[in-house]
């Protein structure tokens, strides 16, 4: 049973060889591209740890790296065979070679849909992470004099600044952890003790932001204290204030940002699939090309896409074997 | 006595003509480099251009982006003139181009040089037109509803984020100047009443700043109003607070940055002048040496090459007697037409 037959001339085989060549070439390029795409990603991941509880998503660029440089390597082979492809002493050593790399470039395309497949699922997971790294962030914003987390402060006000968000899911978050460190509180004042009463833990809650959620587009100098109370700001809303302070979550900020970049790579996956496709079929005519010549003599063959057995080959191919059975030595079966 | 004289034979002439081939391509994407450089220092000059009072100067970028684009086109015709230098039946079509060329390139590089220096000392006037544009931009920083300013307060804010820094030259500044606008201000309070009546303008001043001065790095919450008064804010003195707000003026950051621009513009801008005048001087060795056949019918004897057929000296004299011949020859002319427009 046949599969996608060809008929192969000479000049065709010539074409083939080259234009598979250049097609190695083109994959080899774009795995180095995959391979830079993963270490950005890793980057941006890594700038972020401090905000994210888990490294689940951690997987995805890391098999893109190492997709990258194993889509190097396979295709810069493909490329030396194509290229020894076309002298007859020199292909032979390649053969062996050959089975081996079918099945390294058919995991290589699996894993590459595989990429694809699991920045999707893992939407979720990464959602999850930040929640909870968020909400740790918050709670250790006041910590600036604890070792090990005195920079959560920085951190978090440098990436509300940044991505323009504020709290965890909103800006009513900083309502409920006391994000003002004790030692800038004046316990013998009034004020103090009556929010510290007001809760059961005792903590210092204000319905007040750090200056990291005002918004520079507001027409209107920031609000950060007693957003909740009318009154404390001349005509001030705060049911209908929208542009002072950032109404946007962290978390939802930060994961549109990361699926956004997750995103941005699947063209690019998809891309080096297809040429990676294309270099595989292309290496299964030239080796058949090849073996078909070969195991013509030694009468074995054994092919998923033609059986030379059945099948007639065009008139130059059965010329060309005839050629290379007087010019090269019998092979013992 | 020829200037820098070389012997020439003719694998020294190929190897002459690839080298200077392959610095031509280097020299083509230097050209490109400075054309986007160019263009980058325009960009940056036009994102700021509020906060210079749109009085900003863009002679140096344009300058850069014109001699980019020569240098590209100068560069490639070079290239091709080596590359055809190794062929005697093309290097005949280009010989009689070169010496006005290379002229051309002396004059050329010349430009660089000048362009390189002015990379320099545009600093100067950059620096004037930041400090009135910055003093300006801040008392515009109300007037949101004022078409025209109304993205002031946004640029500004983002601005002293960006370069971590508040007010012109330290965040006293804001002390000055009203930066509340009016439409938020409850002129029925007291507090508001004596703050206006308190200077001769009617303005409300306060010793406060806005959000955009805190310092992320500060341990503590950021304090911004009522600053200078040590007992508002517990565990606070405002004389030793050092973390609390950016204590650097945003003129000094905005001046060390467009300057480091301009400085690292200069030195690459300089580095791709000594790159031309390589390549001239190489192109002029190759026009010499071809020039200069022992056996003009045989292209694989020896030759010369030099920088000038003649010392400096001579070279410079034998230019203005060429150019007295050439106004005197004008005169005869016009002599002559004079004399024949009399007769007829």
């Amino acid at each position: 049973m046949v599969l996608l037959k060809i008929k192969f001339t000479q000049q065709r085989r010539v074409h083939l060889a080259q234009g598979l060549w250049l097609l190695s070439w083109t994959a080899v390029i774009w795995g180095a591209i995959i391979f830079c795409l993963g270490v950005y990603l890793k980057m941006e991941l890594l700038r972020r740890d401090e905000v994210m509880d888990n490294t689940e998503i951690h997987v995805v660029p890391n098999i893109l790296m190492i997709v990258g440089l194993a889509s190097i390597g396979t295709n810069w082979v493909a490329s030396c065979v194509c290229q020894d492809s076309l002298d007859a002493t020199r292909f032979p050593r390649w053969k062996v070679l050959l089975l081996g790399w079918f099945a390294v470039a058919a995991v290589l395309c699996c894993l590459l849909i595989s990429v694809v497949a699991l920045s999707f699922i893992l939407q979720g997971r990464l959602e999850e992470s930040l929640k909870v790294g968020l909400r740790n962030g918050i709670r250790f914003y006041k910590d600036t004099d604890v070792p090990g987390r005195c920079y959560q402060k920085e951190t978090i006000d440098r990436l509300q600044i940044e991505f323009r968000c504020c709290g965890n899911n909103n800006f009513k978050d900083w309502f409920e952890v006391q994000w003002v460190s004790s030692r800038y509180l004046n316990f013998t004042s009034k004020d103090v003790k009556d929010r510290i009463r007001s809760n059961v833990d005792g903590r210092y809650l204000l319905d007040g932001v750090p200056f990291s959620c005002c918004n520079p587009s507001s027409p209107r100098p920031c609000l950060r204290y007693t957003l909740m109370d009318n009154n404390a700001h001349f005509n001030y809303e705060h049911q209908s204030e929208e542009l002072n302070l950032y109404s946007r979550g962290c978390r939802q900020a930060l994961t549109d940002y990361y699926m956004e970049l997750m995103n941005s790579t699947g063209p690019g996956v998809l891309s080096v699939i297809l040429i990676q496709m294309s270099v595989l079929l292309g290496m299964r005519y030239c080796r058949l090309r090849w073996k078909e010549s070969w195991l013509w003599r030694t009468q074995r063959a054994r092919f998923w896409l033609v059986d030379p057995i059945a099948t007639e080959g065009s008139s130059e191919d059965a010329d060309l074997e005839k050629a290379e059975k007087e010019a090269s030595p019998t092979p013992a079966s | 006595m020829a200037l820098m004289l070389v012997k020439f034979d003719m694998k020294k002439r190929v190897k002459l003509a690839q080298t200077i081939w392959f610095l031509y391509w280097f020299a083509v994407m230097a050209g490109v480099l400075v054309f986007s450089m160019g263009l980058f220092f325009k960009i940056e000059l036009r994102k700021r251009s509020e906060l210079m009072d749109n009085n900003e100067s863009h002679l140096l970028p344009n300058v850069l982006i014109l001699m980019g684009l020569i240098a590209c086109g100068v560069n490639a015709f070079g290239g091709k003139v080596c590359y055809d230098s190794l062929d005697p039946s093309k290097f005949i079509k280009w010989k009689p181009m070169l010496k006005p060329f290379l002229m051309f390139c002396v004059g050329f590089n010349g430009l660089l040089f000048v362009t390189a220096l002015l990379c320099f000392v545009m600093r100067i006037p950059l620096q004037f037109t930041l400090a009135e544009g910055l003093k300006n931009g801040m008392r515009f920083y109300k007037d949101t509803d004022t078409p025209g300013r109304c993205y002031m307060k946004r640029t500004l804010d983002l601005m002293q984020m960006e370069f971590r820094c508040c007010g012109n030259d330290h965040y006293r500044d804001w002390f000055e100047i009203q930066w509340v606008s009016n439409r938020y201000l409850d002129f029925s309070a007291k507090e508001v009443k004596d703050r206006i009546g308190s200077n001769v303008d009617g303005q409300y001043l306060m010793d406060g700043v806005p959000f955009s001065c805190c310092n992320p790095s500060s341990p503590r919450p950021c304090i911004q109003g009522q600053m200078t008064n040590n007992t508002a804010h517990y565990s606070y003195d405002h004389y030793t607070e050092e973390l609390n707000v950016w204590k650097r003026g945003c003129r000094e950051a905005m001046v060390s940055y467009y300057g480091g621009l301009m400085n690292t513009i200069g030195a690459l801008v300089l580095l791709v002048t000594m790159l031309e005048i390589a390549v001239t001087i190489g192109l002029q060795y190759i026009n010499s040496s071809l020039s200069s056949l022992v056996n003009p019918e045989d292209p694989e004897s020896e030759s010369e090459g030099w920088i000038l057929e003649k010392t400096v000296g001579e070279t410079f004299t034998d230019i203005m007697a060429n150019m007295k011949a050439m106004s005197k020859g004008g005169k005869v002319e016009e002599e002559a037409e004079a004399g024949v427009a009399t007769v007829s």
